[in-house]
This record gives structure tokens, C-alpha cells and sequence, in this order.
């Protein structure tokens, strides 16, 4: 008897394995998506947010039937310095109308959603199987070995995260460095769906992001992040790990401290915890890409590290989805083609390059670098909230014109001019 | 909102917890020799506790992040490190 086996075998349903299954199999491939968890998502979490743009070029109108919470049109960054805070905030309401901009969203019910869609397409769901390793044949990927199974097919796609054993297994990428990776944890917070609309002033049913920088990390590289949903808020924070490594801070304390503090205590003030999750995210952009195809192999999403981390711009979930898509895009050339082979799905990367992941990667290639400048989450905080106390602040003490102000509370917190003029200017060219 | 501890937040949480298997396996002579210890703080869990001067871990109210593995100065060589075997582990209802 002949083996079976599929055409394409992708492990992971999450953004990116979702989507290439969905393809695929829309394109008629025998398509076996390899899910560990009991259910597609109930691994899965991020912070809070997908910018729409690129599952909407997929499945035109998912907000229609997709489980979204909140289309975002208010988006603030809160400058955070013990008793003090300055923050900008913006509000944009054509976010609101389809297109859409963004939507919060929770993964467990998402991811469950795409999978589903990938189902209706003709692709095999096998949920609870952990994949062990990829299947080697004459140095080339031909399926997977879970426990005592075995399967074969044409190409593996590994959409298995941030944590991808199977692409490390198969040579394809190599173990991160401590700085090349954030650990984030959150906290879902129940609150009801009209008091997340007035207090974070927007009309019902719309979204607020708010992102967070200074000593809600204690001064570690990284921030804090709040996203309304529906019925609930995720809250959390994201530090590097390399500075988490030498900071002795637990970070489950740091969410908590982040919590109690005084310019975050009053949005989730009457609110009930409900889930604690925790997951790393790549932040190294180029600077982790690995191998992004081998013979019979194909690596995607969070897998391949297909994270932007500008600070007031979080991606993930888009670079993910349309990594998906080009792994689909490719297999199904390959498989007219019938050549798997590394030269075969080379134009995966290509397909990368022209749509716009490894443009804006490339595009931002030095933001990793530039985000891992210390100032940047204690200096400057204090400097801003410090500042923007004092031009409110009126005590009877002769005025103070605010060039005067400025030059004052530079010169108190000991800012250096010079970093301050190759920050801002660094920051200008690599954000 | 009152502060909640690491048993009160991993109470929130739906584990279905692998008796037959450690996914997560530490070598403890390695660990007995590493100064620094980072996973006893940086594991968002607080698996990792330091009882009388050994490392002691628990898997089961692991969320599954891989920060034990990154934060580790011995990486491999101290921890084992894997997914839970296929339906086992946390089980997030939100996310």
C-alpha cells in the first residue's frame, strides 16, 4: 500500500498556519494543519491588537463574521514617571467605519474562527498533537514524526511560534539570544462593555489602545500596554530579557506594580481578573530572521521572528497572516511545478520581499538596535512627564518663560544635550 | 484593585496537567552551579524556587512562554525544554 500523504503538512494553527492552510486548500491541496493545543488558540496569546490590512485582502469583510472586540480609533502614549504623567492621545474616527483601521482582539476565540475557515476549505484539522520533529529523507524535510506517528507530506510549514522547535530541529534557525527576545505578560480584566466606552472615551462599542513607557518596567527596556475588548481590557507589560535577566524583578510583580499604579489604577478601578498568560515576543526583526526556507520546508510568522516593535506600533498578527499567504502562494506553485526542494520555494522569500514583510522589516531593520538605548524608558519619561508638570504648574513663585523651563528641567535631570540631539535624531530616522 | 499573588493569578487559569510527563526538565547539577539564578525571577510563573540553595521547579502552572529557556546562562545544558505533549498544558480562554 502506497503511504499517504498530504501535500502540505503546516504546523501550528495560529495566524499564520490558519492562513496558509486556508489557502491551500482553497487551491485544492490536501492540507494537514497540526494544531498541540485541545483546540485551535488555547495556546495562543499576544497583547491585543492585528491591524486588519492583511486578512482583509484575504477574507474581504472578516469583521463581518470574525470573533473581533473593538475596532481602535483612540490611540494614547502615556509618558510614566512615579506621580506624574504626560501622554498623547489620538482619536481618529474613520478607524471606526470599514475598512477599519485595527481590532482588539482575544486569541483563543480568534484563532479558533480561522482555523475553522481553513476546515470549511477542505483542510484537516488535528487538534492535541504535539509535533516532535520534522521527518528527514535524503537530507530533505518529508513530513513530521508526532510520538509514534508518522506523516508524510510534499512540504512542512512550520507556524509553531515564537518557541519553534520544529524550524531549530531542521537547521533552519538557531536558538535566540536573551536580547533578541521580550517576555510579556498580561492580565484580562473584566469590566462592562459601557464603562469601558466612557472611560476610555470612545462611542460604544469602539476600541482604545494605550501603550505605556517608563517605570511601569521599572526602568527595564520595554513598556506597558492596556486594549479594550468587548467586556474586558488586556493589561500588561513587555520587557526584554536581557535586562529582565540581570533586574532581579519578578514579572508578575511588575504587572501588578504596574496595575497599582497611580495613572493606570483608575481605568481598571472596579475591573475582575480573569486570565494570566505570558508568552516571549521576537523583537529582533532582520536581526533573527532565519533560513525562511529549506528543502521541503517553509517557516513563518512569529516562527520566523516576523515582529515590528516600533513602540507606538506593535505588528505582529499582519506580518504573520500575510507570511501565511506567501507560504501558500509558494506551495501552490511548487506543487505545480513538482519541485519541493529548497530551489523549488525560493520564491517564498520573494513573495515576502514584494508584499510588504521583509519591506518593512527592512525598512526598520535598525529600530531593534535603537530600542535597546536605556534612556529611552528612564530619562526621557521622567524628562516629558517632568516638563509637562511644570507648564501647568502655578505656585506664585516669579514666572518662568518656557525656554527657561525646558533648559531648566534638562539641566535638573541631567540630560546631556548632545544624546538627547543623536536620540531624537536616530530616533527621526529608525522609527 | 487588591494586589494578587502568583498562586491567585495561576488560580485564574484552566491547566489540564500531564501527570505522566514533564515537559520541562532541569539538570539540577548544572542549575546547583549557576550563580545567578535569573529563571528564579524571570519565569512570569514563579516555577523556579530556590529551596535550600537547590532549584526546585514545578510544571504544572506553566504558561508555556520559553522565557525559563531564554533567560538561562547554561541555555540546553540546564534546561530540557519542550511543549507539553499534545492537549496537555495551559489552556487559555481568552488570550
Amino acid at each position: 500500500m502506497a503511504e499517504e500523504k498530504f501535500d502540505a503538512l503546516i504546523v501550528g494553527a495560529g495566524p499564520a498556519g490558519s492562513t496558509a492552510a486556508y489557502l491551500m486548500a482553497k487551491a485544492g491541496l490536501e492540507v494537514l494543519l497540526v494544531e498541540r493545543g485541545p483546540a485551535p488558540g488555547s495556546k495562543n496569546m499576544f497583547g491585543g491588537r492585528m491591524y486588519g490590512h492583511a486578512l482583509n485582502r484575504i477574507i474581504p469583510g472578516f469583521w463581518e463574521e470574525a470573533p473581533v472586540e473593538r475596532p481602535v480609533t483612540r490611540e494614547t502614549i502615556t509618558f510614566l514617571d512615579g506621580e506624574k504623567s504626560v501622554s498623547l492621545n489620538c482619536r481618529d474616527t474613520a478607524w471606526g467605519r470599514p475598512p477599519y483601521h485595527s481590532f482588539t482582539l482575544l486569541r483563543a476565540e480568534f484563532d479558533a474562527w480561522l482555523a475553522s475557515r481553513a476546515e470549511e476549505e477542505g483542510a484537516i484539522l488535528a487538534t492535541g498533537i504535539r509535533v516532535d520533529e520534522p521527518l528527514l529523507r535524503d537530507g530533505k524535510v518529508a513530513g513530521i514524526a508526532a510520538g509514534d506517528d508518522e506523516i508524510l507530506a510534499d512540504v512542512v510549514v512550520a507556524a509553531d511560534g515564537v518557541n519553534s522547535l520544529l524550524a531549530q530541529k531542521a537547521g533552519l534557525c538557531t536558538m535566540f539570544a536573551p536580547r533578541q527576545v521580550g517576555t510579556g505578560v498580561k492580565q484580562v480584566i473584566a469590566l462592562p462593555p459601557d464603562v469601558i466606552d466612557s472611560r476610555f472615551q470612545v462611542d460604544a462599542g469602539d476600541g482604545a489602545v494605550h501603550m505605556f513607557v517608563g517605570d511601569c518596567t521599572e526602568g527595564l527596556p520595554g513598556g506597558g500596554f492596556l486594549y479594550t475588548n468587548k467586556n474586558t481590557v488586556s493589561l500588561g507589560v513587555v520587557v526584554g530579557v536581557a535586562a529582565l535577566a540581570q533586574s532581579e524583578l519578578p514579572m508578575s510583580r511588575v504587572l501588578e506594580g504596574f496595575k497599582a499604579g497611580p495613572h493606570v489604577a483608575p481605568l481598571i478601578e472596579g475591573g475582575e481578573v480573569v486570565e494570566y498568560s505570558a508568552h516571549l515576543v521576537p523583537e529582533a526583526g532582520l536581526g533573527m530572521l532565519p533560513r525562511l526556507f529549506g528543502d521541503g520546508m517553509l517557516v513563518t510568522g512569529d516562527a520566523a521572528g516576523l515582529v515590528v516593535n516600533l513602540g507606538y506600533v506593535i505588528r505582529g498578527m499582519d506580518f504573520a497572516i500575510a507570511s501565511g499567504a506567501a507560504a501558500a502562494e509558494t506551495v501552490i506553485a511548487a506543487k505545480a511545478a513538482g519541485d519541493f526542494s529548497a530551489q523549488g520555494l525560493s520564491g517564498y522569500e520573494k513573495s515576502l520581499q514584494d508584499g510588504f514583510v521583509l519591506r518593512d522589516l527592512e525598512a526598520y531593520r535598525l529600530a531593534p538596535r535603537f530600542m535597546e538605548n536605556e534612556r529611552l524608558y528612564t530619562t526621557y519619561p521622567k524628562l516629558a512627564a517632568g516638563l509637562a508638570s511644570k507648564l501647568f504648574e502655578v505656585d506664585g513663585r516669579p514666572s518662568v518663560h518656557l525656554l527657561s523651563k525646558v533648559m531648566g528641567t534638562l539641566k535638573d535631570d541631567h540630560v546631556s544635550w548632545w544624546n538627547l540631539a543623536m536620540d531624537g535624531w536616530k530616533g527621526g530616522r529608525h522609527l | 484593585m487588591k494586589e494578587l499573588g502568583i498562586e491567585q493569578l495561576l488560580g485564574l487559569d484552566k491547566f489540564e496537567v500531564d501527570d505522566g510527563q514533564a515537559h520541562i526538565v532541569l539538570d539540577k547539577a548544572v542549575c546547583a552551579s549557576c550563580g545567578a539564578k535569573p529563571c528564579t525571577w524571570a519565569c512570569p510563573a514563579r516555577l523556579y524556587v530556590l529551596k535550600d540553595g537547590e532549584i526546585s521547579f514545578d510544571y504544572a502552572g506553566c504558561l508555556e512562554c520559553g522565557t525559563c529557556r531564554a533567560v538561562c546562562p547554561h541555555g540546553d545544558r540546564a534546561v530540557t525544554w519542550n511543549h507539553p505533549r499534545g492537549g496537555f498544558g495551559v489552556l487559555f480562554r481568552y488570550g
